[in-house]
């Protein structure tokens, strides 16, 4: 039964790995789109690279949030309660994001069109930040007290270092968007990828190793970095690399193991804490002190052993699915005037060979 | 206001919210689905059309329906700390099976069948769309799960005085659960023909394809019919089990005082409240509360005085009334609107037989301003589920008061309530045009005859 409650740290740290690696280059597109793409086909094409993909990716983050709920629940009341206004500006920016999908081909202006492209950029770059403040704040410690309960306000979250931690993610979530899009466009949109993924890199690289070695700093009293730490550093210094060495496949791995390789630390980093007290060190929350009883447990490990693999399945099978890569031509002319955004025939795309279409 | 009235404000509003947009999902997710699989079986061209058309509808609304979503979960943490630290190890179970069996599937698979109409065989991609309808029909169902369990909880043993889960079956057996969920499942079908059933009439009546566009009302109308009968069956057999646990809710519901037997159903009412103990009530039917509470003709309703005093000297002392106006007109309200939907529905399924659905005015223009009644009857149902749990936040177990994150100043909540009203009005408004819009546009064109094997395009953002 003891088991059964780092088991579920472990799922917990999994599903918001997962939420970010997924979800992180959904941000990045959503926060670059209009920069890869400089025509209203070029947008649509960025866009639609992750069309099929984002709202089953941002599902992570609701089964992670359950999740904490159902195994930690006193790290679920606290943690939320919290962060309360930060989370009310979170909802609203995953809201107008998520709308602004759907709706900004839904009618022919410009001006709606525009507005909805700003929408989805600032709604993919709040999210990033205020998550990256909200888990940082768990490690840094805010003021709880003995019944568990938060005594600070909005202000207390932004310390420095959940604020360079929020920026830090952005950073992490551009640079993992950009390798995206250099794999799934064509043509001068690639190119211009390659170009801001250059650009962005750099900023990125610094910005993690500052970011482990602040953690390092804030968790451990350590000298050296442990493995994971370590990881998070070897492989951004890689992703920066492999994107001046113009490897499209291995950059993205780069950056996926570079955003996966930050979350798993800030969770390393905090264990057996789930929310560190500021106020007394007595009055940390921690895995025990937060957990729910065994039969819920046990009954919630039988539920995600069976449901995560087969989930992991047809997500993949979704990848797979789409795999293609988006080119603009396909977006020209703007389909806008066809109700429902029918495209024009499929265009052959000299890149990738002929698209494949399975009709029957 | 108090914390405790702004936090059930906020709740209230983002809850009823959100609830316009999952039965409209529910119910028309399962209608495409249907539309399509008539496609993938005749061939017909008016029928991938009609799939096409209804399926822009029902994205306009899953986009919102997914992101409000998110809200409800996140809200039990941010205003409800309280409540979620004592009972999260059972009301958190449902919602993290709700995540990992419903919500996965219905976003993934959404995305599959947006785009994959060129990428998928027929048939798979049939199935994507059946997923999506059965993975939003499975989400009602945890959630539901986790609200029955505070009307009425199960499965449970205290251990220093909290809560603690011992038996998930007894969660997903609750009566109150099997029947809520019956109920739930057959009002957004309701909710779903009464929409394709104003679009399609709102088509016929300003010159939309006759022929396709009354095959979709026919459908609406065939759905509607016994989903709406069903609707009130299982809601009465609801209300007979909610009596048995919650007596106050239906007590409150009639405005029952003192212990009746047989007991009689008044249509309208002057006055009352929970002030007021002595309301002028209008056309009592007699006999009927009886049926409605406890299915016999002359069973017994207790009364809201001998439960208030009962429950003071189980619970210690309190008020343990719910509001009585609410109670009773919500569910009149409901039942009202109710009775409304299945006189449309039955109109309806008579002027087909007649072979004058498409050409009787009035019935169209009816069936177009029917469109709001099921929004209503939800809400209404909602508010005397909800409304008549109170005090309770968990039914016996905790009060609504003592629920609260308790450091969440009133500034937080104001801040809170006032941002969500904003970006709901603006939503739901951005919504509403769309809706109408696309309820107006034309089908798209009809496939000539060698196109009719060509893959159909996907539909891309």
């Amino acid at each position: 039964m003891g088991n059964l409650i780092p088991f579920w740290y472990i799922i917990i740290a999994v599903l918001w790995t997962g939420f970010f690696i997924l979800e992180g280059f959904d941000f990045g597109v959503g926060m670059l789109h209009a920069v890869i793409g400089t025509d209203e086909a070029g947008r649509r094409a960025a866009i639609n690279t992750i069309g099929p993909l984002w709202d089953g990716n941002e599902v992570w983050l609701i089964v992670a949030g359950a999740a904490m709920f159902a195994a930690f629940p006193g790290w679920y009341a606290t943690m939320f309660s919290a962060y309360n206004l930060a989370l009310v500006l979170l909802l609203a920016s995953l809201i107008v994001r998520g709308v602004a999908f759907e709706y900004r081909g839904k009618r022919d202006a410009a001006r709606w069109r525009r507005t909805w492209d700003v929408l989805l950029t600032a709604g993919s770059l709040l999210a990033p930040l205020l998550i990256g403040v909200a888990l940082a704040g768990l490690l840094h410690g805010l003021p709880i007290n003995s019944a568990q309960n938060f005594t600070g306000s909005f202000w207390d979250l932004l310390q420095p270092y959940a604020l360079f931690t929020g920026i830090t993610l952005v950073l992490i979530c551009l640079l993992h968007g950009a390798t995206f899009l250099c794999l799934k466009t064509t043509g001068d949109m690639r190119e211009r990828s390659w170009r801001v993924a250059r650009r962005v890199a750099p900023f990125t690289g610094a910005a993690v190793i500052g970011f482990i070695i602040w953690t390092h700093v804030t968790a451990s009293s350590a000298f050296f970095l442990n493995v994971i730490e370590l990881l998070a550093i070897l492989a951004v210094i890689a992703a920066v690399w492999l994107v001046y060495d113009h490897r499209e496949g291995f950059a993205f791995a780069a950056t996926t193991v570079t955003i996966a390789a930050c979350i798993i630390s800030i969770f390393v980093d905090l264990y057996p804490n789930v929310m560190v007290s500021s106020t007394s060190k007595a009055d940390n929350l921690t895995v025990h002190n937060t957990a729910s009883g065994g039969y819920s447990l046990k009954v919630m490990t039988v539920v995600v052993i069976i449901l995560l693999p087969v989930v992991l399945a047809y997500q993949t099978w979704t990848y797979y699915v789409f795999r293609r890569r988006v080119s603009r031509q396909e977006f020209q002319p703007p389909a806008s005037s066809v109700p429902d955004g029918v495209p024009p025939k499929p265009v052959t795309n000299p890149e990738v060979g002929p698209t494949t279409t399975s009709g029957h | 206001m108090t914390n405790v009235d702004l936090a059930r404000v906020e709740f209230a509003f983002v809850s009823i919210n959100h609830f316009f947009f999952v039965p409209i999902t529910i119910g028309l997710a399962f209608l495409t689905a249907l539309l399509q699989t008539a496609w993938v079986r005749s061939k017909r061209d008016e029928y991938l059309r009609l799939t096409r058309f209804f399926g822009t509808l029902l994205v306009i609304n899953v986009a919102i329906g997914v992101v409000t979503g998110i809200v409800q979960e996140f809200q039990f943490g941010m205003n409800w700390g309280q409540y979620s630290r004592l009972v999260g190890n059972i009301f958190g179970a449902p919602l993290a099976m709700e995540g990992l069996a419903a919500f996965f599937l219905e976003s993934t698979f959404l995305g599959l069948w947006l785009f994959g109409w060129d990428r998928l065989p027929r048939r798979i991609h049939l199935l994507t769309i059946w997923a999506v309808s059965f993975g939003s029909a499975l989400s009602a169902a945890f959630i539901l799960a986790a609200n029955s369990w505070m009307q009425h909880p199960v499965g449970y043993v205290m251990v220093n005085g909290k809560p603690q889960l011992n038996d998930i079956w007894a969660v997903f057996t609750n009566p109150v659960f099997v029947w809520g969920y019956a109920k739930v499942l057959f009002a957004s079908l309701v909710t779903g023909a009464v929409v394709m059933l104003a679009v399609s009439a709102w088509q016929l009546r300003h010159g939309g394809e006759r022929e396709v566009f009354t095959r979709s009302a026919r459908l609406a109308l065939i759905i509607l019919v016994p989903a709406i009968l069903f609707t009130m069956l299982v809601g009465d057999e609801l209300g007979v089990i909610e009596a048995r646990y919650q007596p106050m809710k239906i007590a409150a519901a009639e405005a029952q005082w003192t212990t009746c037997q047989p007991c009689s159903f008044s249509l309208f009412q002057i006055g009352g409240g929970n002030d007021d103990q002595t309301p002028t009530q209008i056309i009592e039917i007699p006999h009927l509360l009886s049926l409605l509470a406890t299915n016999h003709w002359n069973g017994q309703v207790v009364g809201l005085n001998p439960l208030q005093s009962q429950y003071t000297k189980q619970f210690g002392p309190g008020y343990y009334v719910p509001n009585v106006f609410i109670q009773y007109w919500a569910m009149r309200a409901m039942a009202y609107l109710g009775v409304l939907v299945l006189l449309i529905s039955v109109w309806g399924l008579w002027l087909i037989r007649r072979k004058k659905l498409a050409t009787s005015r009035v019935f169209l223009w009816v069936a177009v301003w029917g469109a709001v009644l099921p929004f209503l009857m939800n809400t209404a149902g909602w508010f005397l589920t909800e409304s008549g749990r109170q005090p309770w936040i968990v039914q016996g177990i905790m009060l609504t008061k003592n629920g609260i994150s308790p450091t969440v100043s009133t500034t937080t909540l104001w801040i809170s309530l006032i941002a969500f009203i904003l970006l709901y009005g603006t939503l739901g408004t951005v919504d509403l045009i769309l809706m109408l819009r696309y309820s107006r546009e034309q089908l798209p064109p009809p496939r000539t005859e060698t196109d009719a094997d060509a893959p159909v395009p996907a539909v891309l953002y």
